[in-house]
């Protein structure tokens, strides 16, 4: 049994921490396929890279349901440690998430069993937080859409292999769709809904 | 100490990161307006409550403030906000617009250009374009829905059938990437091209209405308009009388009761720029002193 006093820390500095951690999170937003950093410290449980343990503490609250996929929520650590620091409900039901934050990118579940929105309410979905292993090196994605100036070359080591196919789902939702946060290590690139593949090479 | 201790930037945590989603989902999906738990700020609605949440939310204690109300720097709306902040958060205000990081503005859109590294947060009144034409929240949001955006071209039609031309001057619409319909606040149209394509991520806060939005860099935003009747940017046919400008948007100012006016530049920070350069206009031999007219 984990007692409060062994569970990892969370911000040592909330306010600023999680200021700086949001505006790398909302310029990977603003701009698909660039590589922010998360500056900010924070203790996490093993299974949880820096970046992925700094967005949680940004941006989850009792307002936001959080998924765990099967193999953070192995052991109880991720859990624990996120209600403590953060109040938010880890439920079972990925389709009523607010975010799914996802340890092992290869067992990613189908995208349907997350929420889209409705398309009166298209904000109303899931936002997956997925730990990749690389987004600095590995093959070239070459990506398109708001927020990016022509293209964009994002070169990324990162499971599942056909991610990109996967999310071409979002362009027959629109507006509905799943917004993805990559994340390996310090390293954050964001993936909204209205961001395209162009061509995948090597 | 007298003065009340607030958190950094004035919000409690809880807040920020309530307004911190609701602009992440409002980048993602670009001029869709997401519904926030707006807060009751020091200051009456009308005054940038929206904005001022919006601003709160993302900045830093490295950010380099700028506030300005319709182009001004120094009139009393952007002195305050400008001041709310130095004061709450304590960081550093400019008036130069390529200094700033974070922008706040009420109606208009800096002259000089924006560029990459910053962010530009609208205070809004009425963020729902249809609203005037369709008074209830359940239809306007069916229509966005469906892309249902018939009505407004009808509105600007009754506008070609009654004057000849679209006279809607201000609040101008426009339709972000290809989908949503999207009122860019009381902006003169003027500013409108000025949204296409620009670098800077752009902020819309609607502080009573509880919505925020946004346009990522380099977002298509066209104007609504028709083939035989393209849109048209508006300004004063005159030089700034400080600086020489013609290509600013133009305040016109009544100096007397005799019908006088002059024309200077709406951009208070792109005006003195240019008179710093050399640039003069027809009134500007003492330009920082009022001289008696007529």
């Amino acid at each position: 049994m984990t007692t409060v006093a062994e569970l990892p820390a969370g911000f040592a500095d909330k306010v600023l921490s999680a200021q700086t951690t949001f505006r790398s999170v909302m310029d990977a937003m603003a701009r698909p396929g660039s590589v922010q950093r998360v500056t900010a410290v924070s203790g996490a449980p093993a299974s949880l890279m820096r970046g992925t343990a700094a967005i949680a503490l940004t941006l989850f609250d009792h307002d936001t349901p959080v998924w765990l996929d099967p193999l953070l929520s192995e052991t109880s650590d991720v859990a624990k440690w996120l209600k403590f620091h953060t109040s938010a409900p880890v439920i079972p039901d990925s389709s009523i998430s607010s975010f799914a934050v996802i340890g092992e990118p290869r067992a990613l579940p189908a995208l349907d069993r997350f929420a889209f929105g409705s398309n009166e309410y298209p904000d109303r979905s899931t936002t997956v937080i997925l730990q990749v292993e690389s987004l600095t090196m590995g093959p070239a994605f070459e990506l398109r859409g708001p927020g990016i100036d022509g293209t964009a070359v994002l070169r990324a080591t990162l499971q599942p292999a056909d991610l990109f196919e996967r999310l071409a789902i979002n362009a027959t939702l629109f507006p509905r769709g799943i917004d993805v946060v990559l994340v390996a290590d310090d390293a954050v690139v964001a993936i909204p809904r209205t961001t395209r593949l162009v061509a995948k090479g090597g | 100490m007298n003065a009340p201790v607030y958190n950094f930037a004035y919000l409690d945590e809880q807040t920020k990161r309530m307004i911190r989603r609701a602009v992440l989902k409002a980048i993602a999906i670009p001029g869709y307006q997401v519904p926030f738990a707006s807060r009751e700020m020091p200051m009456p609605y009308g005054w940038g409550t929206g904005g001022v949440q919006v601003t709160a939310a993302i900045l830093g204690p490295d950010d380099v403030l700028k506030v300005i109300d319709q182009g001004s720097d120094d009139t009393t709306n952007a002195i305050s906000i400008r001041k709310f902040f130095a004061r709450t958060a304590g960081v550093a205000t400019t008036t130069a617009t390529a200094d700033a990081t974070v922008i706040q503005t009420r109606h208009r859109i800096p002259e000089s250009p924006l560029h990459g590294g910053q962010v530009l947060v609208y205070q809004v009144p009425i963020p729902e374009p249809l609203r005037f034409l369709e008074p209830r929240e359940t239809e306007t949001r069916r229509m966005h829905a469906l892309g249902e955006y018939g009505l407004m071209h009808v509105k600007l039609y009754e506008d070609i059938a009654r004057f000849g031309h679209i006279a809607t001057s201000y609040a101008y619409p426009v339709k972000v990437n290809a989908r949503y319909v999207m009122d860019p606040s009381p902006t003169p149209k003027f500013d409108n091209p000025k949204m296409d394509n620009c670098p800077a991520l752009q902020l819309f806060g609607a502080g009573r209405e509880k919505r925020i939005y946004a346009i990522p860099p380099y977002t298509s935003v066209v104007s609504l308009d028709f083939e035989d009747h393209p849109f048209t940017r508006y300004r004063f046919d005159a030089p700034c009388a400080l600086c020489g400008a013609d290509d600013s948007y133009l305040d016109e100012i009544v100096t007397d009761d005799q019908g006088s006016r002059m024309f200077v530049c709406s951009d208070t920070d792109y005006c003195e720029n240019r008179q710093a350069e050399g640039h003069r206009g027809s009134e500007s031999a003492a330009p920082h002193k009022e001289r008696p007219h007529g």
